[in-house]
């Protein structure tokens, strides 16, 4: 089942929550939108699910008119942040809940609902938990019971929205991999919405990039991560060091010094340089395109992280191997491996 | 003693609290019904049997409980419908009709009586056109009903109110995308969720609606067998210093009440067990 989006418009008052989306989801794709709070990822996972009604555009659920339908119609399986599991009913009534409801003519006799609803639960590996209501389970098997509810409906595309965002980072690691190792299995057209970006680039097979009611990169998670498309992604996703920079005559100048760096293709003006924190290589003063002096140094598991004051003034931090000697107080120079600069 | 110290509570204050609830609920609810008691035990059981069993007793406490009841489930349909429009749209005066809904609480219940009765009276605003329609509510049981249904209706509301407040809409939306119609899921999601607290609801304005006096007596008219509640049937036998024969009646509503309002409460923690708190 494919997804697409044409130039999606929806404001909250003055509040522009989609400005002219365009999105197209693959069959068996799993995509994670992800941005920050307000980009409007969810209104637009909302929209898909028919939850949310767009100002302009179109949607296309399998090169149907999705916007013609109600949610009901539909057939969106739809995954929300905080469960909105039914408290009132067990675990197993909150799986049939979908196959109950199903109008007379095509719904299930209550043997084949029963096993339905322990395939599912069997596939969420929580079977177990049968008869327990929602408020005797630990968030993150709730979220695996609403998952399994959405499910259950044989929905033709699955919608999450946040799925992980509740729940505590130990639990999201593990449902992350089982999320991913579930749709390997079941192969169901998929979107989730995160913030979190470790969490879209570990799970999405693509990944869109969303900022201010726009997408600012479609991609791999390789792709967004190494070739980010703007400025923004840049600074998103992977920590990244940022100095405001000025191109002028061929040269990129920090504070109106030049630097040793190519500044072939670019326009002049305001621009940003982007380098992360790991490919900033540490060497003898004089050395590199930069001199700083090391502030502080930090083990942090394989890496020591030493905030650096450059020449100019700013405070950066840099990633160094272990075994490279770093002491507070010594001035070194740093040449960054890799770096983008972006205008404006 | 320091064993004794050791076994001190994580919150403190239980002694003085409990020690005043107790003393607090005996001195205001406890000795005047136990007064209540011992006053009809001046009855020989023979006696008691006979205030009770006869015809003029028979029909106020029917009249009181039958009507107290039927008024009680208006209010829970009535009142949910005024609780959804309140909690889930924004119009105009909203403010205002969710101020209004506790007038019942607060007006004199003789002035509610005497409005009432103005309203619903043959030549009334509204009492004109029904007794063109044949109805006659004024000095009738059902203006007994109709009393019963003003004093009880806030009661409903303001139990109801909070608790579909609180009730997540993510949970009509999933139930919608999981292919529930708009009425599949009022049934099956919503009603379930606000069970107990309807229950109270009810509870509460029936009880209400047992206990009025005030507004009853000036609508009702009064006629023994016929539209006499109970409270006004205690009273006139005080009148006629028959106060044995009134304990006797008090008894039997406390009881009653007690008993009915003992079920609710047990229906409702029945309901309230299976949406334990999240």
């Amino acid at each position: 089942m494919t997804i697409e989006v044409r130039n999606l418009v929806k404001s909250f008052g003055s509040f522009k929550a989609l400005d002219g989306v365009d999105l197209k989801v693959d069959s068996g794709e799993l995509v994670a939108l992800l941005g920050p709070s307000g980009s409007g990822k969810t209104t637009l996972l909302r929209i898909v699910a028919g939850l949310d009604w767009p100002d302009s555009g179109e949607v296309f659920i399998n090169g149907e008119d999705a916007l013609a339908q109600g949610a009901r119609e539909r057939h969106v399986g739809f995954v929300f942040q905080h469960y909105a599991l039914f408290r009132h009913m067990t675990v197993f009534e909150n799986v049939a809940f979908g196959l109950r409801v199903q109008p007379r003519a095509v719904r299930k006799d209550e043997a084949a609902i029963r096993v339905r609803v322990k395939e599912l639960l069997d596939l969420v590996q929580l079977d177990w938990l049968a008869d327990r209501y929602p408020s005797q389970l630990s968030g993150g098997q709730r979220q695996r019971i609403a998952l399994a509810r959405a499910l259950a409906i044989e929905p033709r595309i699955l919608l999450l929205d946040e799925p992980f965002g509740a729940l505590d980072a130990k639990v999201r690691k593990e449902l992350r991999k089982w999320l991913r190792s579930l749709h390997h299995e079941i192969h169901v057209t998929s979107i989730f919405v995160t913030h979190d970006q470790e969490e879209a680039l570990e799970v999405a097979n693509r990944v869109v990039v969303m900022d201010k009611g726009r997408i600012e990169q479609i991609g791999s998670p390789d792709d967004v991560y190494e070739s980010p498309a703007s400025a923004f992604v840049h600074g998103f996703i992977g920590e990244s060091i940022e100095l405001p920079v000025q191109v002028e005559g061929g040269a990129v100048r920090l504070d109106g010094r030049p630097l040793a760096l190519a500044a072939d293709g670019l326009a002049p003006g305001a621009s940003k340089l982007f380098v992360r924190r790991h490919d900033m290589l540490v060497g003898p003063p004089g050395s590199g395109a930069f001199e700083g002096a090391v502030r502080h140094v930090r083990n942090f598991g394989p890496v020591q992280r030493a905030e650096v004051t450059l020449s100019g003034g700013q405070t950066i931090e840099i990633d160094a191997p272990r075994d490279k000697e770093l002491r507070a107080g010594d001035t070194i120079g740093l040449e960054p491996r890799r770096y983008r600069i972006f205008g404006g | 003693m320091s064993a004794v110290a050791a076994r001190r509570r994580t919150l403190p204050g239980f002694g003085l609290t409990m020690g005043l609830t107790l003393t607090w609920l005996s001195v205001i609810i406890l000795i005047p019904l136990a007064g209540l008691f011992l006053k009809s035990l001046e009855l020989s059981p023979e006696q008691f049997w006979n205030i009770l069993s006869s015809r003029r007793t028979l029909n106020a406490l029917r009249v009181s409980f039958g009507l107290a009841f039927a008024a009680a489930c208006v209010n829970l349909v009535m009142g949910s419908i005024i609780v959804w429009a309140l909690v889930r749209y924004r119009f105009p005066g909203r403010r205002l009709f969710d101020a209004i809904v506790d007038v019942p609480f607060a007006l004199p219940t003789a002035v509610a009586g005497v409005a009432l009765t103005a309203l619903f009276a043959e030549k009334g605003w509204l009492g004109a056109p029904l007794a063109a329609l044949g109805i006659k509510v004024a000095f009738t049981p059902v203006g007994i009903f109709v009393a019963m249904i003003f004093i009880g209706i806030p009661f409903v509301v303001r139990t109801v109110q909070p608790v579909l407040q609180d009730l997540d809409p993510e949970i009509e939306e999933a139930a919608g995308s999981l292919g529930a119609s708009r009425w599949q899921t009022i049934i099956r999601v919503i009603l379930p969720s606000l069970a107990p607290a309807l229950l109270t609801g009810l509870a509460l304005a029936f009880a209400r609606a047992v206990g009025e006096y005030g507004s009853v007596i000036f609508i009702a008219g009064n006629l023994p067998n016929v539209s006499e509640i109970a409270p006004l049937l205690i009273v006139i036998r005080l009148s006629e210093f028959r106060y044995a024969d009134a304990t006797a009646i008090a008894v039997v509503m406390l009881v009653v009440s007690f008993v009915i309002i003992f079920a609710v409460n047990r229906l409702q923690r029945w309901a309230q067990s299976r949406i334990p708190a999240r």
